[in-house]
């Protein structure tokens, strides 16, 4: 039997047997970011410890800038201006590259790592966040952790973890018109659930997976935790070496030939043994919407929502929190639900092929009236090249709000919320309860092509009649 | 077991009921509170979003109900914790005054942060669950104790098996929990990792 390619980067970078199920495992590129890192930092001054490998961390700032007039200081709320303040200090005196509001590659921490060449095949990668899955689709392990293992990675660059089992999701057939990768990662967690993936990394794989484009498949990577599992990776190919070639970290010249060998190496043998194996076909697959207050309550947009009588006595519960939390009705249907706000960006759909995927449909169209509509590059980097390209403007043509980078309103750290109970329909990975900014919101998950159609229908709408 | 004064071996305490599933951190600590450069403060904030109204006024959340005040393990439902890998959510139910919690199962993030901070989780059946959670709420003066090395919880004159994660249990109950000195030990060997990878940065 083969080895798969978690196993293999994970005995590549194992440092002790700390006890009989846990591993203490050597980060090869640790991400920081400004919420999760200060109390990390100062527990490194408490005690009186360096940073292990400076050259091996990579910081920026994107969860609590604004999307609106970032670069004017100090910020209007006290709170994210202290905490701008923090990472500022901690980068320059523990000595760390930083991304900064000063950088030209400032953005969304999963979006920067790939861009810069910083995310390669074969390593493992750790970030106080849990989307560092993302990172993945390079055929990386990349996980999210908490403040403490920040801390351990920062003092050791190493982290105590247990080895996951592997499950190959193997996606088959051929995509329709009108099915882009978030489609398909929702559909996975709607069919394997929002528990499925526990104790697991999953291995996507299959022709439709290899067809993908490198931003395609970090989609897919970016919400295989929202199905419960730590880590996701597709194993390096061609098109994971061609986006990597000439990219500002990736290695260069002679070594660049060299390090495609050993990432080759590093996939997973085609014998390779896993845990677990799911086939989905997807080749009669509609565009998928999340109607409820999971990312697994999600349906295909010409579905109706579930009637409880019909469901699996565990699924009651949550069914139930969901209805109230939405005021939709059993049995329903989800399109044509009038939408509020429309949000395209964050580290699940803020690159440049989301914006082109949805300036495609907002083209010579208007956001109608009701619609606060908000377009959020993902990376300074991301916006320089739509700009390039002309999208910003067909989408201020459109109504958008053509925004600076940052999370934005994937999540409520930063001025761009929702009020009261608007619904909104956003191309972010989590619809909990609360997530983007009121207790009362409500968020509906589809892909960017997907939230500019909803954008101009003013509603939720099936974008196949868009495109 | 050693001697270790960071070892966890029992808890004990009267305990406050939180039935639901899929309980997320987003629910536990809304992001607006993570905007902090330190976890000091979070204990209050637990939970806000669901303990209060629009007009402010206490919702009957048990977080905000004084018959629980003083309990020191949480009994939760399944997938408790799932979402966002904040540790300020654990952090905030440690401050709140949480020792341990009970639940049907627990995400693997928040639970690694738990351990982290030295909070034991322990996983029982649904219907365990169930009558903790109907227990408590009807007399919410029972004390339990758990106690990690037997993986039970007493309470009254009743004793039930619990699980735990095996890695979590053996280093609170080493009292290694608190990763970092273990994980500093392995200089030598970080650093022929750190030699070995192939850098092509
Ligand atoms: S875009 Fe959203 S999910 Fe991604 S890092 Fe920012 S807050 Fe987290």
């Amino acid at each position: 039997m083969g080895k798969n390619l978690f196993n293999k980067v994970w005995d590549l970078h194992k440092v002790a047997s700390l006890s009989e199920t846990r591993d203490q495992l050597f980060i090869a590129l640790h991400l920081v970011h400004e919420v999760t890192s200060p109390q990390a930092f100062q527990a490194l001054r408490e005690r009186g410890l360096k940073i292990k490998y400076p050259e091996r961390v990579v910081s920026t700032v994107d969860h609590i800038v604004p999307t609106q007039d970032q670069l004017i200081r100090p910020y209007r709320d006290d709170l994210a201006e202290q905490m701008l303040q923090a990472i500022e200090q901690n980068t320059k005196d523990f000595g760390l590259r930083f991304f900064g509001l000063d950088s030209d590659s400032q953005g969304i921490v999963h979006i920067i790592g790939p861009e810069n060449g910083f995310t390669q095949p074969g390593i493992t990668i750790a970030c106080g966040d849990s989307h560092t899955s993302t990172h993945g689709a390079f055929g990386a392990i990349a996980f999210g952790i908490g403040t403490s293992q920040v801390r351990d990675v920062l003092a050791t660059q190493t982290l105590a973890f247990e080895r996951l089992k592997v499950r190959k999701i193997d996606l088959t057939g051929t995509r329709p018109r009108g099915i882009y990768a978030k489609d398909l990662i929702i559909k996975i967690i709607a069919e394997l659930g929002v528990r499925g993936g526990l104790g697991y990394a999953y291995e996507f794989a299959g022709p439709v997976i290899h067809a993908l484009s490198m931003e395609e498949r970090m989609t897919v990577c970016n919400m295989a935790i929202e199905g419960g599992a730590r880590a996701g990776y597709v194993n390096p190919d061609q098109i994971t070496f061609d986006y990597l070639e000439g990219r500002p970290f990736s290695p260069k010249g002679a070594k660049f030939a060299e390090a495609v060998a050993h990432w080759k190496s590093m996939a997973s043998d085609p014998d390779a043994d896993y845990d677990d194996v799911y086939t989905l076909d997807v080749t009669s697959m509609s565009p998928m919407v999340t109607w409820g207050i999971t990312p697994g309550q999600a349906i295909a947009v010409d579905q109706t929502m579930p009637v409880i009588a019909e469901l699996d006595e565990a699924d009651v519960e949550i069914t139930e929190k969901a209805y109230e939390h939405m005021g939709f009705e059993e049995g329903g249907k989800i399109e044509g639900k009038k939408i509020d706000v429309a949000f395209i960006g964050s580290c699940t759909n803020g690159r440049i092929s989301d914006f082109r995927a949805a300036a495609e449909v907002v083209k010579g169209r208007k956001v109608a009236s009701h619609v606060t509509a908000l377009a959020v590059p993902g990376s300074r980097k991301v916006k320089q090249q739509a700009e390039a390209e002309g999208l910003d403007k067909i989408f201020t043509e459109a109504g958008f709000q053509w925004r600076q980078a940052g999370c934005s309103m994937c999540l409520a750290m930063n001025p761009d919320k929702l009020t009261g109970r608007q619904l909104s329909a956003s191309s972010s990975n989590r619809n909990f309860i609360g997530r983007q900014g009121t207790p009362k919101g409500r968020t509906l998950l589809m892909s960017p092509a997907m939230v500019a159609a909803a954008a101009v229908e003013g509603a939720v709408a099936d974008v196949r009649n868009f495109i | 077991m050693s001697a270790n004064p960071a070892a966890i071996t029992t808890i004990q305490g009267r305990a406050i009921p939180l039935p639901g599933n899929d309980i997320d951190t987003d629910r536990i600590i809304p992001a607006r509170y993570l905007r902090s450069v330190t976890f000091e403060g979070l204990g209050t904030e637990v939970f806000k979003d669901e303990r209060f109204n629009d007009d402010g006024s206490k919702t009957d959340h048990p977080f905000n109900d004084a018959k629980y005040e003083g309990a020191a393990i949480l009994i939760a439902g399944r997938n408790f914790g799932c979402g966002s890998s904040r540790e300020h959510a654990p952090q905030a139910i440690m401050r709140f005054g949480i020792k341990a919690i009970i639940g049907e199962s627990f995400a693997e993030i928040f639970a690694g942060n738990c351990t982290s901070i030295g909070i034991p989780l322990c996983t029982t059946d649904e219907a365990t669950i169930a009558g903790l959670h109907k227990l408590v709420q009807s007399d919410p003066q029972v004390e339990f104790t758990i106690d990690l090395e037997a993986k039970t919880v007493s309470y009254r004159d009743k004793t039930i098996s619990i699980d735990m994660n095996p890695a979590a249990r053996t280093a609170l109950l080493a009292g290694t929990w608190n990763t970092l000195d273990e994980l500093l030990q392995n200089e030598a060997a970080i650093e022929e990792v750190h030699r070995r990878l192939p850098s092509f940065v």
